[in-house]
Order: structure tokens, then sequence, then C-alpha cells
């Protein structure tokens, strides 16, 4: 059997891949600033020997629970949950909506453990001599614990955030436009199923390379050049 | 219009968990295998196999999983391969966790001194031997916690065979959220299976690493 690949007829496609792209990009930079914001307060709560944490028994609890809850299920599980299941209990979502509001819950969960464990490396003498200058609970936390925690886990983070970014592909799904649906619709049209998941297969390897540099870059340019 | 007990629904979602652990094992079994051939191939230190290793590792684990699944469910047909649900899901499923596994197993080896390397050649012993009798045994101590931590992924990634049409557990919970029209419900049900799997071999894991981290 020959088999011909007509890559030229997905490639036509191109502004179906384009609008993929923004819509992949654009979910994912709003699930890594609301959860990475979401994993810094969450490991607050959780993590221990920088200062005690104020938080109550419950909250910390609560806490506990939605970070093992949804480190052991699937993402698409919880997208499904989202989507399907809270219109019947009343809320109703747009595919978009529930689809962002899935990668910051998931993305919230990993980011906690993995600052969590910055967090907790923090020598004792940092936060005494944070104590002795006079700081307060808030300002010991936001500039001297928490930045140099966010350096030390940073590559994880960022891993983390690829596979959240890769993950993004699920929201297809539902019907989100992302990068993966346009393969599914460029199939529907030119019934060439392959030659497109090829394609957007390679548009993936290449933003997960581009987003690590960026990211990588970024921060070193901007969250923590001042050392 | 059949009614639906939850009873029903648990037992139809606990029958589709078999599929979702089956699934999960040969991946993980198959994947492993594979894993290991290719940390061989790794530690043979030739340029080109170090280079086609790497290439793999950076190809799965930069393309989603889902992308991977829906190229061997459509590449096995185009090559006229009958493809079945299961023969895709089991295939792609062993390539992602085999490039995962020999990531981490590298990680281990690389874990191991170097003295104990050249300890090992310096008593003549071959490169087979070196690494059946000084390395391994040492690499697989550090490479258990974090190989059943993996474990984990595999299960949450068996997930995604849903969309080739694989009966497991997330497509059953999908189908029967249809039939009884309570999707809160079921997928409420879906997760907790999914959490009842998953977590306790987090925790074992987590155990584990522990119990490493104390005997160092």
């Amino acid at each position: 059997m020959k088999i011909q690949l007509d890559f030229m007829a997905v490639l036509a496609e191109w502004p179906l891949l384009l609008k993929g792209v923004a819509w992949t990009l654009a979910l994912t930079a709003v699930a890594v600033v609301v959860g990475t914001l979401l994993g810094i307060a969450c490991a607050w709560v959780r993590g221990r020997g920088f200062g005690d944490t104020l938080a109550p028994g419950w909250v910390k609890a609560l806490v506990a629970g939605y970070v093992e809850l949804i480190r052991n299920t699937p993402f698409i599980v919880q997208l499904f949950f989202i989507f399907f299941g809270l219109p019947a209990a009343g809320f109703k979502l747009s595919a978009e909506t529930a689809s962002v509001i899935a990668m910051v819950v998931n993305l919230g969960a990993y980011a906690a453990e993995i600052i969590r464990a910055g967090l907790e490396a923090t020598p004792k003498g940092q936060i005494e001599a944070a104590a002795s200058l006079a700081l307060n609970r808030w300002q010991t936390f936001v500039r001297v614990v928490l930045p140099p925690a966010l350096k030390k886990v940073w590559p994880g983070l960022v891993s983390q955030i690829i596979i959240v970014m890769l993950g993004s592909s699920v929201c297809g799904q539902i019907s989100t436009q992302e990068l993966s649906y346009a393969a599914d619709l460029i199939q529907s049209r030119n019934f060439r199923s392959f030659e497109a998941f090829i394609v957007v297969g390679a548009i993936y390897l290449l933003l997960s390379v581009v987003v690590r540099h960026a990211l990588n870059g970024l921060a070193a340019r901007f969250l923590f050049g001042r050392g | 219009m059949v009614d639906f007990s939850l009873w029903d629904i648990v037992r139809n979602l606990l029958l589709a968990a078999r599929w979702t652990v089956s699934l999960s094992l040969i991946a993980f079994i198959g994947g492993g295998l594979v894993g290991l051939l290719l940390l061989m191939l790794r530690l043979t230190k030739r340029p080109l196999a170090e280079a086609f290793v790497g290439a793999y590792v950076q190809l799965f684990q930069g393309v989603p999983l889902l992308v991977q699944l829906f190229l061997a469910y459509y590449g096995l047909g185009l090559f006229g391969i009958d493809t079945s649900a299961w023969f895709a899901a089991g295939m792609g499923l062993t390539l992602y966790t085999s490039a995962f596994l020999t990531e981490i197993w590298r990680g281990c080896v690389g874990a191991i001194p170097r003295g104990q390397w050249e300890a090992s050649q310096s008593l003549a012993l071959n490169f087979g031997e070196q690494l059946r009798y000084v390395i391994l045994p040492q690499a697989v101590r550090i490479a258990i916690p974090p190989t059943v931590g993996f474990l984990v992924q595999v299960i949450k990634g068996t997930a995604l065979a849903s969309v080739i049409g694989f009966m497991e557990l997330t497509k059953v919970g999908k189908t029967i959220a249809n039939a009884t029209l309570n999707p809160f419900l079921v997928f409420s049900c879906v997760a907790l299976i999914y959490f009842l799997l998953c977590f306790p071999i987090s925790r074992y894991a987590k155990s584990l690493e522990r119990k490493l981290h104390v005997a160092r």
C-alpha cells in the first residue's frame, strides 16, 4: 500500500492554526498568572517552618483536600466536571471560561506543592533577621521568604506550566477553540487527520521549547533580576 | 426512560474502572520495558544513541498526550493496520510512559557517584557487569519512589484514551452522564474513583521517599 501524505492541505488552513495557537497561549497565560498566585496562597497556608501561618485548622484542611484532590484526578475529568457537572448545579459556564477555570485550578494545586518545597527550604536565620528588622509577617513573607523560594523552584514550576499548556489540548474536547481543536476542525474539512495532528504536534513541540525559554528568560530578567 | 439508581451508576463506573486499571498496567509495564531499553542505549555513551534518546524524550514530553494518542490512532490506520482503540491507546501510552521513565531513571543512574563506575571498571567488570552488579542495584533503590509516583501520572493519562473511543472510566462516565442527565453526580463519582485509585499510590510514593531520605 502506498501512503501519500499531504501536508499542504493542512498548512493551507493556517488561519485556523494561528487562531488555535493564540487561544492556547492566551489560556496558558491566564493560567500561569492566576494559577501561580493561587499556588503561592495555598503554599503559604500549607507550609511550615517559615514563620507560623495564622490560617485556622479548617482552612489548612480545606487547602490540603483541594491540592490532593486535584493532583490525584485526571485533568479531563476536572474539566468535564466543571463544564458538564457545574451547570447541573446551577453554574452556567461557557467552554472558554470552564477551560480557564479548570487550568487555573489544576496549576494552582501543583504550583502549591512546588512552591511549598521552596518556602520550607528557607533558612531559619533569614526569618530571624527579618524579625530583628521589625518586619511584620506580611513583609517578611513577601520580601524575605518568597523571592528566593520562587527562584529556587522556578525550573520545576516552568516544567509544570509546560505540562498544563500541553494539557490544555484537552479543552478542545469541550469545543474551546485551542490548537488541538483546530486540528480536529481541519481534519473534518479535508480528511487529512494524520497530517493535521502531525502539524499540530510539531507546533506544540515548538511552543513547549519557546515557552520554556521565554519563561526562564523573563524570570531572569524581571523576577529575579535584582538578585 | 430508564431510571438509574446511584448503585447502577457506581456499579457501571466500577466495572469501567477495570479497563482503566488494565490499560494503566499495560502502559506501565510496556513503558518500563521500553524505557529500560532506552536507558541502556543512553548509558552506552555512543553520541548517536544519546542523541536519539534525547530527541525521543523531548518529542514525547513536548507533544500533548492527547495528540500522541490521535497520531497513534490515525497513523496506525493509515499504515493499513486494523486499529482497535485498545491497540492505539496501549501503544500511545506505552511510548509516552517510556519517555518519562527513561528520563527519571537516567537521573537515578546519574546520581550514582563516578567512583562506583571507576571502581567496578578497575575490577575488570565489563559494561554489562558494571550495570548488573554495581550501578543498577544502587540506582534501583533511589528510582523506586519516583517510579511509583509516576504510576499516578499513567493512571491519569489513561483518561485521555477516552477521546479515541476507549471505553474506560472517563468515557463510560460521559456516556452515563448523557444517559442519566445527571453529570454533576456522575463526574463526582468518576473523580472519586480516580482519587481512590491514585491517592494511596501517591501516599505510598511519598512514604517511600521519606524512608529513603532517612536511610541516607
